[in-house]
């Protein structure tokens, strides 16, 4: 699809980066003039994905993360969030409620809130090589680009 | 973020401020625990009317210090959250488990 608008982005796998990376994602998504709750949804999502790929693609090591976002026909915005780590041995498995590999300190609920917040939400995974979460979301157009 | 506490007659109320995510959230549990290991509350509200933000990590955050307050033969629940953490608390259902009350 004939995207109107795209940023790429890539930075180091630090917690730090978490809020960076949905800050980011905001800043962009605010030309299509998204509302209140739309924008804290994009954020929502982006966080999730994000630590996803801090807390699990790389649990010991610093590597790379790359954010693309296209605005696409319609006010569609695309997110997709890429990394080079562990990958995902059973994808089905990951994306269940409450399903988390990743101890006390979190919840399960990642890929439940991105496919809650999300119109569309699609994750690729090759073990040993990466994993991208790729999703869309339809913002209501208030105002033409 | 920041936590502010108070406690009177058996309750402790946490005050959470800012954003709340991975990064913020191992501080943001030890901060909790070691509040309630001094307190020993009866009851613990945590109260979301200042958190700005709050990803599936404060949903984590929820279910550590409802479960803490179990072992202590307590009660938790949430307060006031603000408009995007409800959401989160919504999507993820954990309103089921932990309940949500609205002081005006």
């Amino acid at each position: 699809m004939h995207s109107e608008n795209y940023i790429k982005l890539e930075f180091l796998s630090k917690s730090s980066n978490e809020a960076f990376a949905r800050s980011a994602a905001a800043a962009f998504a605010a030309q299509l003039d998204p509302t209140l709750e739309e924008l804290g949804d994009i954020k929502t999502a982006v966080s999730e994905a994000v630590t996803n790929c801090i807390v699990h693609a790389y649990p010991e090591e610093l590597g790379r993360i790359a954010m693309r976002l296209r605005i696409l026909e319609g006010g569609i915005l695309e997110i997709s969030v890429r990394d080079w780590g562990r990958g995902i041995e059973n994808v089905e498995q990951a994306m269940k409620p409450l399903f988390t590999t990743g101890g006390e300190e979190r919840s399960g609920m990642g890929f439940t809130i991105m496919g809650s917040f999300m119109d569309k939400l699609r994750v690729r995974s090759t073990p040993g090589k990466g994993t991208t979460v790729l999703m869309q979301r339809g913002l209501r157009q208030r105002r033409r680009l | 973020m920041t936590i502010n506490s108070a406690f009177s007659a058996g309750r402790l109320t946490l005050y959470l401020a800012g954003e709340l995510d991975h990064h913020e959230a191992r501080g943001a549990l030890g901060d909790i625990d070691e509040l309630i290991d001094e307190y020993l509350p009866r009851d613990c509200a945590l109260d979301m009317s200042g958190l700005s933000f709050m990803d599936s990590s404060g949903v984590a955050l929820i279910i550590r210090v409802s479960r803490r307050m179990k072992e202590l033969g307590g009660r938790a629940w949430i307060e006031n959250p603000a408009r995007q953490p409800q959401r989160v608390i919504d999507a993820s259902g954990i309103d089921r488990l932990v309940p949500v009350a609205v002081r005006k």
